[in-house]
């Protein structure tokens, strides 16, 4: 099973390198509004499944991939 | 009879690159560095106090300190820590001891996205301290910083907290990196744990950077306090 993992700086949350990208996007002539940046993460599972997948994986965000601080994230399951 | 040289461990992760300055500034002023790997599972029996150095302890993978925290070393840290024992992380060694939430708050990188590397002016908000002693409330300091994930951040809640406890040790006088309330440094709510960008090691030789001194009043109260434990020990 894979996963991925979408973790983001949470609302609110100063993003300096979000607003790097914004303006460098406009420099370039895109129109665009406020820009965030987070990180993906992919992973392989092994002889996990469903529900005891996503738990386990809830465990490692919160225990590293994200820091709940000043972080949220997503998780998704794939096959 | 001379004062006892305190032992106080200074910790080496792969990548850090403060820990051989930290060992010879403590040495300067009076104690006994020892050199402990990231890899060991216990600190030396005689330990009084422990330094996390600065650096980019494993290649900042992930988030700064975030992967130093699993080091082996850490485990024993966090025991100490938690039994009332001296903890001084500087630069990196302040975001590992963030990440293992053994301080507050967390560390960001600069709101200007750039490496600051140069002396500031800090204020010392807490005399009141083990790592603080020797210096006057209130008191200007200069010391310099470099890094580029220095912006320390607590949510309001956390800041109101960290205000009413005393926790907030040390602030910039001109914020350099975004951090809120230009904090630059902040012990746990015991006071056994503090941590700070600024780099009190490279401030002890007056021959090396701008000249100043200030560091010493951080690492030399350090060795006051570390050596009163040894004392009281005996």
């Amino acid at each position: 099973m894979r996963a991925t993992i979408l973790v983001r700086p949470k609302p609110g949350i100063l993003d300096p390198q979000g607003e790097a990208v914004q303006s460098s996007l406009r420099q370039l002539g895109f129109h665009v509004g406020e820009a965030r940046v987070g990180r993906v993460i992919d992973l392989e599972l092994e002889g996990a499944d469903g529900e005891s997948a996503r738990a386990e994986l809830e465990r490692a965000c919160d225990q590293l991939l994200a820091n709940p601080l000043i972080e949220s994230y997503e998780i998704a399951l794939d096959g | 009879m001379s004062e006892p040289r305190p032992a106080i461990a200074v910790v080496t992760f792969p990548g850090s690159n403060d820990d051989r300055d930290a060992g010879l500034a403590l040495e300067w002023l009076g104690a006994e560095a020892r050199a402990v790997w990231h890899a060991e599972h216990e600190l030396p029996s005689d330990t009084t106090a422990v330094v996390l150095p600065g650096g980019f302890s494993y290649g900042d993978y992930l988030r700064c300190g975030a992967i130093a925290r699993f080091a082996p070393v850490m485990q024993a840290v966090a025991r100490f820590a938690r039994d009332g024992g001296l903890v001084l992380g500087i630069c990196n060694g302040f975001q590992v001891l963030c990440e293992a939430r053994l301080l507050p708050g967390t560390l960001r990188p600069n709101a200007s996205l750039e490496f600051v590397c140069r002396d500031v002016e800090l204020r010392l908000e807490q005399a009141d301290t083990p790592f603080t002693a020797r210096a006057e409330p209130g008191q200007a300091l200069t010391i310099p910083i470099k890094h580029g994930e220095g912006c320390y951040f607590a949510d309001d809640e956390l800041l109101a907290e960290l205000e009413r406890n005393g926790q907030i040790v040390l602030r910039y006088e001109q914020n350099p990196n975004g951090s809120v309330a230009s904090i630059a440094g902040v012990c746990n709510e015991h006071g056994n744990i503090f941590g700070l960008m600024p780099h009190p090691e490279h401030a002890v030789d007056p021959l090396v950077g701008s000249g100043s001194t200030d560091g010493a009043l951080i690492l030399g109260s350090l060795v006051d306090a570390a050596r009163a434990r040894v004392l009281t020990a005996a």
